[in-house]
């Protein structure tokens, strides 16, 4: 893409420096929109913008705004920059390369939901993130930009960083609101939803870093701007997190429904020579694998309902590419290792379920499983689905049912070579 | 004696500041970084001043400890040396590369060094997946990034931390 609107380091050098984006227009937006426009003004641009949410639910985030009651104070912003997913490594770059857009979007979201605090939530590893990030708000604070009235305005707006410690499942905002007041980072039971009972039990809307950094370009340049870009349903620009076997392995920032076969080749450089492409997680190891036997596949548009359409998740858009060298068991095993290593105890479906997929699929990936162990993992994952309290549960059996109904002869193999060698 | 609190007296109050007044409990998270700052673990009597600060009981401060990957109670090599092998690092040779790097030190995965510096060991995702092999530094009260390693490259970095330790005992 020719202008980045989100990593806009790679347009504009310095950026990170605050007289370099107040050079480029920084913090004028939020200077417009506090002096300018009601709170109920900007959820309105927002909500028409179509903006959804870049965490991985893609939920509307105008709607989410709209569900805090006026009648219960103080509000707060939550940001989620726990970053976890295996795959995704995009708001990083964003915190650690545009910080201040994304402290400008945080603004914005704080003044549309009249909140006076924001927390911004990183995963402990960020601790140079965080570190960097409260440079910058000290920064913003000693030029006026943060604090008490604002552009001479009545609004005040104050942000902190929080540091969690190694836990993916303070990604799960109720798990992450738990984690932030100082508790375990275990999900809540919904409802209540947060935008009522969210940190301290106060209405609280939580976002993700990348939507945050959205709405400095929506604000200023209009919801009709944006939704000319993207697809009608998914609007606007996002950030493709692409890894595994690929070249070029990186952060590309795409219109939404720009296709797999663009990122993959255009963008990553393709594969190594002679291979090809076996299998998409086009969300992480939270994805339902995509099979690739098709070439038509390649040319899916990567937007929420198109993904949704061959049978995945677009989620956080972290695409694992799988050449044709890897087996799915030893996939499945890495992911279920995963799930199990981050489930935090608290609904048995996962804490039992996981513990188990995970010592099967080693055993099937070890060449030490027969082929009923295919079977019984199959089975387990069955008991687990739609029977958590979060969607950590849910998303620990994606890539084993969708590996195992897709890629059968996978595991098989992993089996029989065992049962050959011992003959 | 809050021995916490003693040793770093304005620190903890810039935490506390972060929170309301009624919800001092927000504040364990980061002040059990602070306790773990000079000896990378959190000792038994950290656990109660921080208990003390905060106004919770110690057992529920000892909770956050066990619940959160990175938080010790057992002291370890100085530098905690993570290597990330899920799934985009691992297609990428992770495994590999921590395989090796074990190899080459001659110990076991999650064993320390026999000087006492480093312990290697496995971890999660970190958000780095386009730059594997990669793994993190904890310690010194400090969390660094290694990315687009080789075992070389790895080893040569911590010949040199050993040759800074080396210089930071003899000026001492």
């Amino acid at each position: 893409m020719s202008e980045h609107f989100l990593l806009r380091h790679r347009d504009i050098p310095g950026i990170d420096r605050l007289d370099v984006y107040r050079r480029h227009g920084g913090f004028e937006t939020i200077k417009k929109v506090l002096t300018t426009m009601q709170p109920s003004q900007v959820l309105n641009e927002v909500k028409a913008s179509g903006l959804r949410g870049r965490g991985g639910a893609g939920f509307p985030t105008g709607i989410k705004w709209s569900f805090l009651p006026d009648n219960l104070w103080p509000h707060y912003v939550v940001c989620n920059a726990d970053e976890s997913e295996p795959g995704t490594f995009k708001d990083r770059e964003i915190m650690e390369s545009n910080p201040f857009q994304f402290l400008e979007g945080l603004m914005i979201a704080a003044y549309a939901v009249q909140a006076k605090v924001a927390y911004v939530y990183l995963r402990g590893e960020f601790w140079q993130v965080a570190n960097f990030l409260d440079e910058k708000i000290t920064e913003m604070e000693a030029a006026g930009l943060l604090g008490d009235n604002l552009f001479g305005t009545q609004t005040s707006i104050r942000l902190y960083t929080h540091l969690g410690a190694g836990a993916y499942i303070c990604g799960e905002e109720t798990a992450l609101l738990e984690s932030l007041e100082g508790k375990l980072g275990q999900p809540r039971l919904r409802p209540p939803f947060p935008a009522v009972y969210g940190l301290y039990g106060k209405p609280t809307v939580v976002n993700n870093v990348e939507t945050l950094t959205n709405l400095p370009p929506i604000l200023e340049k209009g919801a009709a701007w944006y939704k000319s870009l993207g697809t009608e349903k998914s609007p606007g620009v996002k950030i493709f997190s692409l890894s595994g076997n690929v070249q070029r392995p990186g952060n590309y920032e795409l219109p939404l429904g720009a296709t797999f076969r663009e990122l993959i080749y255009t963008h990553g450089g393709g594969l190594a020579e002679g291979r090809k492409v076996k299998a998409i997680l086009p969300a992480g190891a939270s994805s339902s694998i995509v099979s690739v036997d098709d070439d038509k596949v390649l040319d899916t548009p990567m937007d929420y309902e198109s993904v949704a359409a061959i049978g995945s998740q677009l989620g956080s858009a972290s695409v694992i590419v799988c050449d044709d060298t890897v087996n799915m068991a030893w996939l499945v095993e890495k992911t279920v290792n995963f799930f199990k290593h981050e489930s935090c105890g608290k609904c048995t479906p996962c804490r039992e379920g996981t513990f188990w997929m995970n010592r099967i699929a080693g055993r099937i990936s070890s060449g030490k499983g027969t082929s009923a162990d295919i079977d019984l993992l199959e089975d387990v994952a069955r008991q687990i689905a739609g029977k958590c309290l979060c969607a950590l549960g849910e998303f620990s059996v994606m890539a084993v049912q969708t590996g195992i109904a897709q890629f059968r002869s996978d595991f098989e193999e992993k089996v029989h070579s065992h049962t050959t060698e011992r003959v | 004696m809050n021995q916490l609190l003693n040793h770093y007296s304005a620190e903890v109050q810039r935490i506390l500041a972060k929170y309301p007044p009624e919800y001092k409990r927000s504040a364990v998270m980061p002040l059990l970084y602070l306790a773990q700052r000079a000896e990378g673990y959190v000792a038994k009597q950290a656990l109660e001043d921080i208990a003390e600060i905060v106004e919770i009981s110690t057992t529920e401060v000892s909770s956050i400890v066990g619940f959160y990957t990175l938080y010790y109670d057992q002291p370890a090599g100085r530098y905690r040396i993570q290597v990330c092998t899920d799934l985009p690092c691992a297609l990428r040779g992770a495994d590999r590369f921590l395989h090796e790097l074990c190899e080459r030190l001659g110990i076991e995965e999650g064993a320390t060094t026999p000087d006492g510096l480093f312990t290697v060991e496995a971890v999660k995702c970190l958000a780095a997946c386009h730059r594997a092999p990669m793994f993190q530094v904890q310690g010194d009260g400090d969390i660094a990034y290694h990315e687009d390693q080789t075992v070389e490259l790895t080893l040569a970095w911590m010949d040199e931390v050993r040759a800074r330790v080396a210089q930071e005992k003899e000026a001492k």
